[in-house]
């Protein structure tokens, strides 16, 4: 199917809206718009940042998995409590794939699932005597830990704990930082307010703690990677380009990331940030208070990182500069390479994204060095000012969708037909069944790393093996010969 | 009365930041900038009008300011 003008696009956003009631309808067409490279800004054309819909399906998550799941989840020195009725926790246990280096249970425990369990007596009586209890439990089984998250889950809010004066008293008697993170999963609309709130806790409780203290060595090449969760292993396949071209990696948040480096951040010269959604707040504290620049970058696809890395560089002086063009030199064979095996047999498809955070807009260029087109993009839980920059980046007149619903997405994918769907687990089946191509955009399939050059040449392999996949023609079963077969026997 | 951050992009230009309408604008003309204050009525480049009473000495950037709509 041929790409649509922007009028079919309008009247399929209308068509799909129909089956609403009034005032749903009224609703969901502002978070629904087709692509117009000229508006300057999203607000005029999008609305984001909304409470769903009762009824709808939404795949968004709540703060707790915006604060646990993501921003302080993968830290991996410290412990971080589920605080509350067990389930929150293990359901999300390792869900997210953050690769770490450690030894789990000794001295990392990313993986690890630790919760105070709440049973109905701690609802009743609180929980702050329970909490206490674990954290010394916690000292005795994991001396280790260099410091203790609570995060808190829904009932913790609604019962009124106080769990700022449990972390203080903790925190003497453990000689280690306890953090109270009020991220109840009720607060906000989404994951988002999650992300912010997790800022504001590293924020408040983290990052001033080696304020005025100067012994650790610093060099003017310090950067730190923030907004890279290591997704299997995107911050290490980050990395590496980082130092080939010079610079010295001081942290990384907060994939495979360490308490001592998130507190080392203040020194660093300059923050790079790759997931704007989920950590421009610490940035911009960072800016404000320490006065360190911050610069978005994108390392997906050799296009976007090439511009990356020159646009890194522009902060540095000439040996960097000369640095970012020998990494850029140095892969161009390999990634060439790449790009001439895998285009001709991905050149041309459609893609349809739904994911969050910064990939709706940050994996584009990546497919389109594979010549392959982003026909639809959305995001889960994005605010105005991620549309902002992804107007830019996608092509005029296609679609964009905010925290779409699951009756919205199938219908547009009906319609619009794409060769290739890449959004998260609750989707995939659903789509697999419809007998399109679908690649896991959150967790990258089980796959990885996608970030940078080395990533780039897994991506590529990814997208061929499930797009030109010999399953797809076999999606009809063998006895069911065509449409007109049936109709014949019958009449014979 | 929102708390705007005022930074300075790279191309020099401010940019006006309003955290919690997630509001990011370039600042066009700003009404007194000189050695000596800054503030006044600030335009912004979406055509939108902010006040501030005037600071003396100007205020270094990045930093959070109360604005009134203008």
């Amino acid at each position: 199917m041929t790409n649509l003008t922007r009028e079919e696009t309008e009247a399929l956003i209308a068509e799909v809206l129909e089956i609403y009631p009034e005032k749903a309808k009224k609703d969901r067409a502002k978070h629904l718009t087709v692509n117009d490279q000229s508006v300057e800004q999203s607000k005029k054309c999008i609305t984001s940042n909304r409470k769903s819909l009762p009824g709808v399906m939404t795949v968004r998550g709540c703060a707790y998995a915006g604060s646990k799941g993501v921003v302080w989840g993968p830290i991996k020195d410290m412990i971080h409590i589920s605080h509350g009725p067990v389930g929150c926790g293990q359901y999300s246990r390792a869900g997210r794939r953050n690769y770490y280096v450690g030894t789990t249970g000794i001295n990392t425990f990313g993986t690890m699932n630790f919760t105070s369990d709440f049973q109905e007596k701690d609802i009743v009586f609180g929980g702050d005597k329970k909490l206490s209890k674990i954290m010394t439990e916690i000292e005795s089984l994991f001396p280790l830990a260099k410091g203790i998250s609570v995060q808190s889950e829904c009932p913790i809010g609604l019962i009124g704990d106080d769990i700022e004066a449990v972390s203080k008293k903790a925190s003497k008697e453990l000689n280690k930082p306890v953090v109270p993170v009020r991220c109840e999963g009720f607060r906000g609309v989404s994951q988002s307010l999650g992300h912010h709130i997790a800022n504001d806790a590293i924020r408040d409780w983290v990052l001033d703690k080696r304020d005025g203290d100067n012994s650790f060595v610093t060099t003017p090449y310090d950067v730190s990677i923030i907004g890279d969760y290591n997704i299997g292993g995107d911050a290490w396949s980050s990395r590496t380009l980082l130092e080939e071209m010079g610079l010295r990696v001081v942290s990384q948040w907060s994939g495979d990331g360490t308490l001592a480096e998130m507190e080392l951040t203040p020194k660093v010269k300059l923050n790079l940030l790759h997931c704007y959604r989920s950590m421009n707040y610490i940035s911009r504290h960072m800016e404000e208070k320490y006065g360190i620049p911050w610069v978005e970058y994108n390392f997906f696809g050799p296009t976007k990182i090439a511009e990356s890395l020159r646009k890194i560089a522009g902060y540095f002086d000439d040996t960097i500069k000369a640095g970012a063009e020998r990494v850029i030199e140095r892969y161009k064979a390999q990634y060439d390479a790449v790009i001439a095996k895998y285009r001709p047999r991905l050149e041309g498809k459609r893609v349809m994204l739904y994911v969050g955070g910064l990939r709706p807009r940050h994996v584009i260029g990546a497919y389109e060095d594979l010549g392959m087109e982003v026909v639809g993009t959305g995001y889960e839980f994005a605010h105005n000012d991620d549309y902002d920059r992804t107007i830019k980046d996608m092509g005029n007149a296609t679609l964009i969708y905010d925290d779409v619903t699951g009756y919205e997405f199938e219908e547009f994918v009906k319609k619009i037909k794409p060769d290739l769907i890449g959004s998260g687990i609750k989707e995939k089946y659903i789509f697999q069944k419809m007998g399109i191509p679908f690649r896991q955009m959150h967790s990258w399939d089980y796959s990885g790393p996608y970030h940078g050059y080395d990533g780039f040449a897994i991506f590529a392999r990814d997208m061929d093996m499930t797009l030109n996949n010999p399953c797809w023609g076999k999606m009809k079963a063998p006895w069911i010969k065509d449409e007109a077969a049936p109709a014949v026997a019958a009449a014979a | 009365m929102p708390n705007v951050m005022i930074r300075r992009k790279p191309d020099g230009n401010l940019q006006f930041y309003v955290a919690k309408q997630d509001m990011e604008e370039t600042v066009a003309t700003v009404e007194k900038d000189t050695a000596e204050e800054w503030g006044g009525t600030v335009e912004l480049t979406d055509g939108s009008k902010w006040y501030i009473d005037p600071i003396s000495p100007p205020p270094v950037f990045p930093t959070t300011l109360r604005f009134k709509r203008g």
